[in-house]
């Protein structure tokens, strides 16, 4: 499958009926989540109606994971197997799970400040995750700085394996120390400590929000496979231009 | 300030920011179409390279 779409005449063709299906799946999944959020999930005993932000703070904290993890394997596809779609992936990737990790780090202060009473503390989950988005804001400094696709990517999938080391320290810092964020609710050994009434609504917000992810990630994919082409056009064209005036 | 506005604030940050990933998604794609319809109306093509 994967080699099959490492042609990105296929790959563009598969994504381009692929594309709305997600989207549009996104979008339905993402209203049925939000009419439970407002009208179904009761308010907790404890927050109140703040716990609100928590259907929109925990699914953008598992996409910046997730997509970097999407970018360490696509790093991997391009230093390891050189897979000609891997560092298209990986430069696709970036803005989303930036974007993610940035609606993460507002939302999660917004609800520390009613809270705790404060919008930040300096504990390892707040910590690890604000490294997460400055490594986010490398990656994608890295690719503007350097012009040649395939020198950019190389660089940026060093960088990129090296950044993969802060993802088990942002999943596991509220275990390896003492924080102030709460430990894990949902992916337990024991199950999950949320009611089924806030925990069904959390879930579909999250599918929701992986499958926008996915949607944005085959588009960014898909101009990044045009923005490739009019790149070779334009330097064929200098080349003939040159060779008419030699 | 009350509980409202920090779960108001919440949802209209997270609405602008995907709202942004999606018209940048969308510019960006529509930017590269063109782009590409006028290289090709110029009739730059891989088999210039021959010619």
């Amino acid at each position: 499958m994967i080699r099959e779409l490492a042609n990105p005449t296929r790959f563009m063709s598969l994504s381009g009926t692929l594309l709305p299906w997600v989207g549009g799946l996104a979008a339905i999944l993402l209203g049925v989540g939000l009419y439970m959020v407002w009208f179904a999930a009761p308010a907790d005993y404890q927050q109140g109606e703040t716990v609100k932000i928590m259907y929109l703070h925990v699914p953008a904290a598992w996409l910046s994971l997730f997509f970097y993890m999407i970018m360490a394997s696509s790093a991997l596809g391009t230093l390891v197997w050189r897979h000609p779609l891997a560092d298209v992936s990986q430069k696709a990737a970036a803005p989303i799970g930036a974007a993610f990790t940035l609606i993460c780090l507002v939302t999660g202060s917004l609800w520390g400040k009613p809270m705790w009473g404060t919008y930040w503390q300096w504990d390892a989950r707040l910590t690890s995750m604000l490294v997460m988005l400055l490594i986010y804001l490398g990656i994608l400094a890295l690719w503007r700085a350097i012009e040649e696709p395939n020198r950019a990517a190389r660089a940026v999938s060093i960088l990129t394996l090296v950044g993969a080391v802060n993802v088990p320290i942002v999943k596991f810092s509220v275990d390896w120390w003492n924080t102030l964020h709460q430990p894990a609710s949902v992916f337990r050994i024991d199950g999950p400590t949320i009611h089924p009434s806030m925990l069904v609504p959390l879930l579909i917000m999250a599918v929701a929000f992986s499958l926008l992810g996915v949607a944005l990630h085959l588009s960014g994919m898909r101009t990044e496979i045009l923005r490739r082409r009019v790149r070779t056009l334009t330097i064929l064209e200098a080349e003939r231009l040159d060779a008419q005036a030699a | 300030m009350s509980h409202t506005f920090f779960i108001a604030f919440s949802y209209i940050v997270t609405a602008l920011v995907v709202a942004g990933l999606i018209l940048r998604a969308v510019i960006d794609h529509r930017i590269q179409l063109r782009a590409l319809a006028d290289l090709e109306s110029r009739g730059v093509g891989r088999r210039s390279r021959r010619g």
